[in-house]
């Protein structure tokens, strides 16, 4: 659940400010120690341009609830949403579910609509005939924090 | 050469709903900060009667019946919102100027004429797509026009799903469409012109369209007659691209409790001023005077009433914050008096100029200048980092 107190649950990215530019590093990381040996620059990357491409439709909201840690979503997380996709089968979205919005895996079967979550713990939503899906927007990727700075 | 006006819809409750779509359909009003007056209102809150800047102590019993819901408005977000439509709409037109935070006039010169109406509605949903916001598009010769058009696509007069281009119309629908609409919904028709031309017995838009020039432009103004001419198709106020640079900076705010001591009152007019210069700096201007008003409560009847203001030039053209802080004080000084209870006070920078086109007087201290530029930069730079207003100028 996207949380929708009026504190501040969306944040704008900052549209306008120079992007910051970090060196990019070849190797991968194997989730195991980085080699120190190939650490040549291959490119800058900025973090604004890695994440958002289309910067007018581009929001960050900050994930609350527990219903999407299947897909790597947790309580806390930034999420950054693009209100110009139209969703495919498979995206997670942040969709409108009785005047609130929330974020869920979008499911397109036939003519069916599922919004499933991500934890077995919660239950699936699925549209009725004549009920109307509205999605706010896609989510195009997440944002975590291992470290509070 | 048609010209396109594009207005977000009741713009600051759009933006609350956009995050909570709970509010879709309900009764909204966005209050002015500290004050309480509606400075925005759903469709909902119109139909029932409530004015644009009405204080909410006057419609809490109508807002208690009907269930609508106010929020104190939030500029951070408006004015994120604003800058993502209107570089959106930037791309429709090579020409753009931007009206107001929640509007704009764009230039449609050479588009094909037969595809205007069709182009209006892609504008409107390709804001509607990325930021989510409603628009209405009015399109038609001139910039005045162009406004009434809007106003029609937004009252479903004329048009359809919230485009309205006049070129569409016969002179004989025209005609009829603004015999319909009062005279008031003319763009610079305020008030008190239209109570003068009702006197006159022109109270629709076609009778001030049909007004005669020479009459209009004796008893009224050279304004009023051009915007007649621009009712009747002949552009008289040109685009305005450049987005000119702001001619005024004002920062005013109604206290949360009324103040009676000049000491309180010199704190809020030092942090204001201090803010004005802010905004001054960022624009790369300088002020060449400044204006300080108070007032006091005018919906407290029964209380003296009060108010003031009072032009204070400056020695010299400038944006430090020490300088201006110091001649509004000076300034406020003159025209406090005690005794009364203030609700408000404010400061309105004028006479700005391009800090860069400043002319070397005989007192320049160009190192003065330097120290007191760079004392400039670490405050921005020290405000921005730690939040507005936690460093200012002692009133003191």
């Amino acid at each position: 659940m996207i949380s929708t107190s009026q504190q501040n649950p969306i944040q704008l990215p900052a549209i306008g400010i120079l992007p910051v530019r970090v060196p990019l590093y070849s190797h991968k990381v194997a989730a195991g120690f980085p080699s120190p040996a190939d650490d040549y620059i291959e490119d800058r990357l900025s973090l604004d341009e890695h994440l958002i491409q289309n910067k007018h439709a581009t929001f960050f909201v900050r994930a609350k609830g527990n219903s999407m840690t299947g897909a790597g979503i947790f309580d806390g997380d930034l999420l950054v949403v693009d209100k110009s996709l139209s969703p495919s089968s498979g995206d997670i979205v942040i969709a409108i579910v009785d005047g609130d919005l929330t974020v869920k895996r979008f499911i397109r079967c036939g003519n069916k609509v599922i919004l499933k979550p991500e934890n077995p713990r919660f239950k699936e939503i699925e549209l009725q005939d004549g009920q109307e899906l509205q999605v706010w927007g896609v989510v195009t990727s997440t944002v975590k924090k291992f470290v509070k700075c | 050469m048609p010209i396109a006006l594009v207005d977000c819809n009741n713009f600051y409750v759009s933006c609350e709903r956009m995050f909570n779509p709970r509010l879709e359909g309900k009764p909204v009003v966005v209050l002015s900060n500290n004050d309480g007056c509606a400075v925005a209102r759903s469709n909902e809150v119109k139909a029932l009667g409530i004015k644009m800047g009405e204080p909410w102590f006057k419609m809490e019993k109508i807002a208690r019946q009907h269930g609508i819901i106010a929020y104190s408005s939030n500029y951070t977000l408006y004015g994120d919102l604003s800058a993502r439509v209107m570089s959106i709409l930037s791309t429709f037109s090579p020409k753009q100027e931007i009206y107001s935070i929640d509007e704009c006039f764009l230039d449609l010169d050479g588009f094909d004429p037969k595809t205007l109406m069709e182009y209006g509605q892609t504008i409107r949903q390709a804001v509607k797509r990325n930021v989510g916001i409603p628009v209405c598009v009015g399109i038609a010769d001139t910039k005045t026009l162009s406004k009434l058009a809007n106003h029609c696509a937004k009252k479903g007069l004329a048009g359809k799903d919230g485009v309205c281009d006049f070129g569409t119309l016969s002179e004989e629908q025209r005609r009829a469409l603004f015999a319909g609409i009062p005279v008031n919904e003319v763009w610079g028709v305020g008030s008190r012109i239209t109570a003068r031309l009702n006197e006159i017995s022109i109270k629709t838009v076609e009778e001030l369209r049909a007004a005669n020039l020479k009459m209009i432009r004796s008893q009224f103004s050279v304004v009023l007659e051009r915007t007649v001419r621009e009712l009747n198709g002949v552009p008289c106020i040109e685009l305005d691209e450049a987005g000119t640079p702001r001619q005024q900076i004002m920062v005013s705010r109604s206290f949360g409790q009324t103040v009676t001591a000049l000491d309180d009152l010199s704190e809020s007019v030092a942090y204001f001023t201090t803010r004005a210069a802010e905004k001054l700096r960022h624009d790369g201007s300088v002020a060449s005077s400044l204006c300080v008003y108070v007032r006091t409560n005018p919906f407290k009847e029964a209380e003296p009433q009060y108010q003031r203001s009072m032009i204070v030039p400056l020695s010299q053209p400038n944006a430090d914050t020490t300088r201006l802080v110091r001649a509004a004080l000076r300034g406020l000084k003159e025209i406090y008096r005690a005794g009364y209870r203030y609700k408000k006070s404010g400061v309105l920078l004028m006479g700005l100029q391009p800090k860069d086109m400043l002319q070397a007087t005989l007192f320049d201290d160009p190192e003065k200048q330097a120290r007191s530029d760079s004392r400039m930069r670490v405050m921005d730079a020290i405000n921005r980092k730690m939040g507005q207003g936690s460093l200012t100028v002692a009133a003191s």
